[in-house]
């Protein structure tokens, strides 16, 4: 139970700022995922939080004491290693009774605490077994029971279901969130996969190149991207992405396609937002592939497009279509199917419109 | 083409069997030097076939009149030096190898390689001023001064050997114990050190086998006190010349037991001289 603080953390490798003026505050009980692609800077932040790497400027803070200068033991946090380290010459059970075992407890406690969260992750059959001769998904159990065996003030784990199948990862990701709202323990959790991140998390953090880009529950960073990387990044198929320019006079988009420029007034809901806008603002207009309907028939704001390909997913259908180089994706239920090289007119749903600074990247 | 593999094994085991002759003919000739009487052994030409006696085993322990003679001190010398140094050079040297493995420090392969070219010059090269010393110091014919200089001799390879190994074990485990709550001495020793077993034992018995058979120093530092047996061995000069037979008695018994030993842990061995070769 603590609450976690990192203020302006700076963690450089030679050269190269792994982690980049990080500010980030964990509540008590609140299960944080730091989420970015493979290289920003996540794995760095987490371990830095554990102790096991050194950070070179700000502070790590839990519970409001400073402690950049306590040693990993001394932080009272377990951790949950992407790779397991499961120590190999040891059973099943004396791994998971490792962290008892340097605390004063006696055996006879340490037996029913290493079997009680045995029960909760359903492993007691492979207690005897040494790490090699379990499974990925066994040796998954083992790793978390080891860190769960104890009350840390805060549990750390770095991508601990990535080296799992499909199907378990499901399991384990329904699983381990069950606990964390059962024990209520401040838990900081990295991936790269925004699915596994969206599901389990109370916030995310998205991480670039040891920036921290946008912190927010999974509906915030869906719905309000705060740049063009993390609107990029969350989401699958992702946002589509159109290049235009403001025109003030009309409240209206240009878009400029190969042979013509499209024009596209803003609908009114944008108006207060876009006040700030000069005449001739370069701008990205984001929209999610759900925020676009598909009509057969001319509609007015419509653009029309040719129908490009069909990947059906069973449950959803994703459309491409075109606009001259202007392309765009679409997601419908699998009922709405149409034939290649048909025209079609798509128009955006006001709420879901999004704008950019194409300099910047910001969100307006 | 079954047959050509056939024609290949037999030309293989052909080369096999000749190379084992090679290298265990010596050993056999020792055997049977020990075993002849002293007529046998100087014949011309050699003989295949005799009949064995023991009287050379027991020339080595007693004289023709019953005294004892020095070796059994010999032999007990070999064995505390050969395994005090044994123990210190793996001891300091696993703590060596493993700081270099997992730390930080300015100058590491300068570290390294001034560790290595302790072995680059041969014993003859370094008899002299080490003697000198020796006498200084006092501690010439000393069985500390023996194995300080065995231990020393043997850090090198024993810091080099060790480092490959901790170099294998991945930094995650001992993180994991960090993790768990342990400071980073119960780690090395709770962790890492179990699954360095293997390095430990090979590195022992490169050691080992190098204290035992060790040659130059011992016969040069070495006097009485803390005489161990090849030197030893090799002034056995009888009022007949050299003792042929007891000689070769001795070395039988001398090699006997790093013979066994080495033969209990070849596993680790190959293990130890093939690591890095091949990746897990």
């Amino acid at each position: 139970m603590a609450k976690v603080e990192l203020r302006n953390v700076v963690k450089r490798y030679g050269q190269t700022v792994a982690v980049d003026h990080v500010n980030l505050e964990i509540d008590d009980g609140e299960f944080l995922i730091l989420l970015g692609p493979s290289g920003c800077g996540k794995t760095t932040t987490l371990r830095s939080i554990a102790g096991l790497e050194a950070v070179d400027e700000g502070e790590i803070v839990i519970d409001d004491v400073v402690v950049n200068n306590k040693r990993p033991s001394d932080r009272d946090m377990a951790f949950c290693f992407q790779q397991y380290a499961l120590y190999p010459h040891l059973t099943a059970f004396e791994n998971i009774a490792f962290p008892l075992r340097t605390q004063q407890m006696n055996n006879q406690e340490i037996d029913s605490r290493v079997t009680e969260v045995g029960r909760l992750l359903q492993i007691e059959d492979i207690f005897k077994r040494k790490p090699s001769k379990l499974s990925a998904g066994d040796q998954q159990r083992v790793a978390l029971a080891r860190a769960m065996v104890r009350q840390p003030k805060v549990y750390l784990m770095d991508e601990p279901l990535s080296n799992l199948d499909a199907q378990l990862r499901v399991d384990m990701r329904a699983e381990l969130r069950r606990l964390q709202i059962t024990n209520q323990i401040t838990t900081v959790y990295v991936t790269h996969d925004q699915v596994e991140a969206m599901a389990m998390a109370d916030r995310i953090a998205i991480m670039n190149l040891g920036v921290l880009q946008q912190v927010g529950t999974p509906d915030e960073v869906y719905t309000y991207p705060a740049n063009l990387f993390v609107a990029n990044f969350i989401g699958s198929p992702s946002m589509n992405f159109i290049n235009c320019n403001f025109q003030a006079s009309t409240h209206s988009l240009q878009i400029p396609t190969n042979s013509e420029t499209l024009i596209f007034r803003l609908p009114d809901n944008i108006k207060q937002v876009s006040t700030g806008l000069h005449d001739g603002s370069e701008l990205v207009l984001g929209i999610r592939p759900e925020d676009i309907d598909i009509h057969t028939e001319p509609v007015e704001e419509g653009i029309e497009c040719s129908y490009i390909l069909l990947e059906a997913l069973g449950s959803e259908n994703i459309h491409h279509t075109g606009h001259g180089e202007l392309n765009m994706v679409v997601r419908t239920s699998p009922a709405d199917t149409y034939s290649e090289g048909q025209s079609l007119w798509v128009s955006f749903e006001h709420d879901g419109i999004r704008l950019f600074d194409r300099n910047s990247g910001m969100a307006i | 083409m079954h047959q050509k593999s056939l024609l290949n094994r037999i030309v293989s085991w052909a080369g096999l069997i000749i190379l084992i002759v090679i290298f265990i003919f010596p050993f056999y000739w020792m055997v049977a030097t020990a075993l002849k009487t002293r007529m046998q052994i100087v014949a011309i030409p050699p003989l295949f076939f005799f009949e064995p006696t023991f009287e050379n085993f027991r020339g080595v322990f007693f004289t023709s009149s019953g005294l004892e003679t020095n070796f059994k001190f010999f032999f007990k010398m070999s064995i505390i030096i050969a395994s005090l140094s044994t123990f210190f050079s793996v001891l300091f040297g696993a703590l060596a190898a493993y700081s270099v493995s997992r730390f930080k420090m300015k100058g590491k392969d300068d570290l390294m390689f001034f560790i290595l070219s302790t072995r680059m010059l041969p014993a003859i090269a370094t008899l002299v001023p080490l003697f000198l010393m020796y006498r200084a110091l006092g501690l010439s014919d000393t069985v500390h001064g023996m194995v300080l200089l065995y231990t020393m001799f043997n850090l090198g390879f024993t810091v080099w050997m060790m480092k490959s190994f901790f170099d294998e074990i991945p930094i995650e485990y001992e993180e994991a114990a960090l993790m768990d709550g342990y400071s980073r001495w119960e780690a090395f020793l709770k962790v890492v050190l179990p699954q360095s077993v293997t390095g430990l034992a090979a590195s022992a018995v490169f050691s080992l086998i190098a204290c035992w058979n060790e040659f130059v120093y011992g016969s040069i530092l070495t006097t009485r006190y803390a005489r161990t047996v090849p030197p030893a061995v090799a002034v056995r000069v009888g009022h007949e010349g050299y003792e042929w037979g007891k000689i070769a008695a001795t070395a039988f018994m001398y090699v006997l037991p790093v013979l066994i030993f080495t033969f209990l842990v070849r596993k680790s061995l190959l293990r130890g001289l093939t690591f890095g070769a091949i990746k897990k």
